[in-house]
């Protein structure tokens, strides 16, 4: 082939890969990453029994009953947490806004108001970096096995999670509306309401739903560690084999999760 | 409301390090209830000396003192406080997208609001017949209950001129009011702002590139060039020489040519808000 019709980029591509495939290789040493044990043939019937197992799901009646019921304890786990993270949430993502203050409208923010932003950040640094299943496992020895401890390991590490990503929506937006209202004299709080809200309230409202989403599946998650819910169900099924009452809780998990997402695609369509 | 600049220099907020400053050494005073009109031509500091007059950004240099006072000695409070008796009305009109029409005119009245009464208003909006008169006056009555994303581009420069209908302000400073609008709709919005302003005992300062509305209503012009004062004179004391020479090298501003002037009424408007995106974070 003649030079000029070789593809300038294509050294460059097969570089890039390699060097890509080279900065793996340790990560994959260091994580044991060896997929071909799962065809090994003794691998293959252990797999082979556990998945067939689950067959025939459990459909009786009063199993139905168990798992709708902690079904719905779930919910109610993930809602009553996410309100509490919500309520946690607000203050702190309107203390650490920058676009709300009043000595930043003019040239450098004031001192006092740069600590106090640092110090909400902290915070809420902390609350997010203790993974839930950290807070769940206090709070169980706290409060004792059940629900609550879900509910609160839940609030403080969302609370953490929504106050920054709160935070960082309200900044990335366009602030415009704000800052004029803000240097038309209205307060840190009135400019809130009637202009970075309704400037973002969309994407706010977009990504508390699909926090939610993910506060069902944590849940599920808690409920492993003594925190109530179909997880603690799931828990007790698996610790008895009983891989018919797995696989039908399972089936109910993914409708959960197939239903928070027809939720939150329909009221960000609502909201569009 | 009073104002006097005195050999005040400033940036332009989004100016570069090295840039020279938007202001030069300006002094400027402005009696009370007076109206006047700011002209020159593109990068001359209109906008600049329309964001000092309104505290929102320092003099680098030079004073300036509102009704007698220096606002930038003034303790953070009441700066703010006295922020909420001047009314800075920027180019583009600052509306939330998926804000109504209502609610955005009514933030206008905010300064004059406890937090308790604004957040109440946002429920329920607290005075529809102030905004419905306001918006009658710049023939948007039958907008009130709308979307701000379905104006159209000079609609809503329309309804960010009625939010100074209800602002507590002493002092107007309106920023090309006009740049979005048809002729009509420009002499009916000018002929409201200086009504009401006359009325209420109002300072209106504006700037504006069409030098003829300048002339044909405002009793005070002042041109202003590269920062500096060009002339400030009554309207009837402006010549052609006046205006060739403050306009010399961009004729076609002061021609009416391809009006430079807006940098967004050329601009496809959003029709609908962006649709709200998936954060995975």
């Amino acid at each position: 082939m003649r030079p000029a019709f070789r593809d300038p980029a294509w050294a460059g591509r097969v570089f890039w890969t390699c060097a890509a495939l080279v900065l793996l290789w340790p990560l994959g040493v260091a994580t044991e990453f060896r997929p071909w044990v799962l065809v090994e043939p003794d691998n293959l019937r252990v797999s082979r029994q556990f998945i067939a197992s689950f067959f025939p799901p459990v459909v009786d009646a009063e199993f139905l009953a168990l798992v709708a019921r902690e079904t719905w304890r779930t919910v109610a786990i993930a809602t009553a947490g996410m309100t509490l993270a919500f309520l946690l949430a607000v203050p702190l993502a309107l203390g650490s806004v920058r676009v709300l203050s009043v000595s930043a409208l003019s040239g450098r923010m004031a001192v006092g108001p740069v600590w106090a932003r640092q110090v909400l950040r902290g915070l809420m640094i902390v609350l997010r970096s203790v993974p839930e299943l950290v807070w769940a496992l206090v709070f169980v020895r706290v409060v004792g096995l059940g629900p609550t401890a879900g509910v609160l390991a839940i609030a403080l590490t969302y609370g953490g999670m929504l106050g920054k990503v709160y935070a960082e929506i309200l900044e990335s937006g366009d602030t415009h509306t704000t800052q004029t209202l803000m240097r038309n004299g209205a307060g840190r709080l009135q400019a809130f309401g009637y202009a970075l809200l309704p400037q973002n309230g969309a994407e706010l409202t977009s990504y508390t739903v699909y926090r939610w989403e993910c506060a069902v599946r944590s849940s599920v998650v808690l409920g492993f560690v003594g925190a109530g819910g179909l997880g603690q169900q799931l828990n007790n099924s698996m610790k008895m084999f009983n891989g018919g009452e797995v696989a039908t809780m399972l089936v109910v998990f993914m409708l959960l999760v197939a239903l928070a997402d027809r939720i939150s695609s329909g009221l960000r369509r609502a909201l569009g | 409301m009073k104002l006097a600049l005195a050999a005040a220099s400033a940036r332009h907020p989004a100016a570069r390090a090295g840039a020279a400053p938007a202001l030069q050494g300006l002094s400027l005073r402005v009696a009370a209830g007076e109206q006047v009109a700011v002209i020159g031509p593109s990068g001359a500091g209109k906008t600049t000396l329309l964001q000092v007059l309104a505290c929102a950004m320092p003099p680098t240099q030079g004073t300036l003192t509102l009704d007698g006072v220096a606002p930038w000695a003034l303790p953070r409070r009441e700066l703010q406080r006295l922020r909420g008796r001047l009314f800075l009305a920027p180019q583009v009109p600052p509306l939330p997208p998926r804000q109504r029409v209502v609610t955005a005119v009514l933030a206008g009245r905010l300064p004059a609001l406890g937090l308790w009464a604004s957040l109440r208003s946002l429920a329920y909006p607290a005075d529809i017949p102030a905004a419905h008169e306001a918006l009658a006056r710049f023939d948007l009555a039958d907008k009130l209950f709308e979307r701000v994303d379905r104006l159209s581009g000079g609609e809503r420069q329309r309804v960010g001129l009625a939010r100074a209908l209800l602002a507590p302000a002493r002092l107007w400073l309106i920023d090309e009011p006009l740049s979005a609008l048809d002729p009509t709709r420009a002499s009916q919005a000018i002929a409201t702002l200086r009504d009401e302003a006359a009325v209420r005992g109002v300072t209106l300062v504006a700037t504006l590139h069409q030098v003829d509305t300048a002339l044909a209503n405002f009793p005070r012009i002042v041109g202003l060039r590269d920062g500096v004062l060009a002339f400030d004179l009554a309207a009837a004391e402006v010549t052609p020489q006046h205006l060739s020479a403050l306009y010399a090298q961009h004729e076609d501003e002061l021609h009416g040519g391809p009006a430079p002037a807006a940098p967004f009424a050329d601009l496809p408007l959003p029709t609908a808000a962006p649709a709200a995106v998936m954060h995975c974070r």
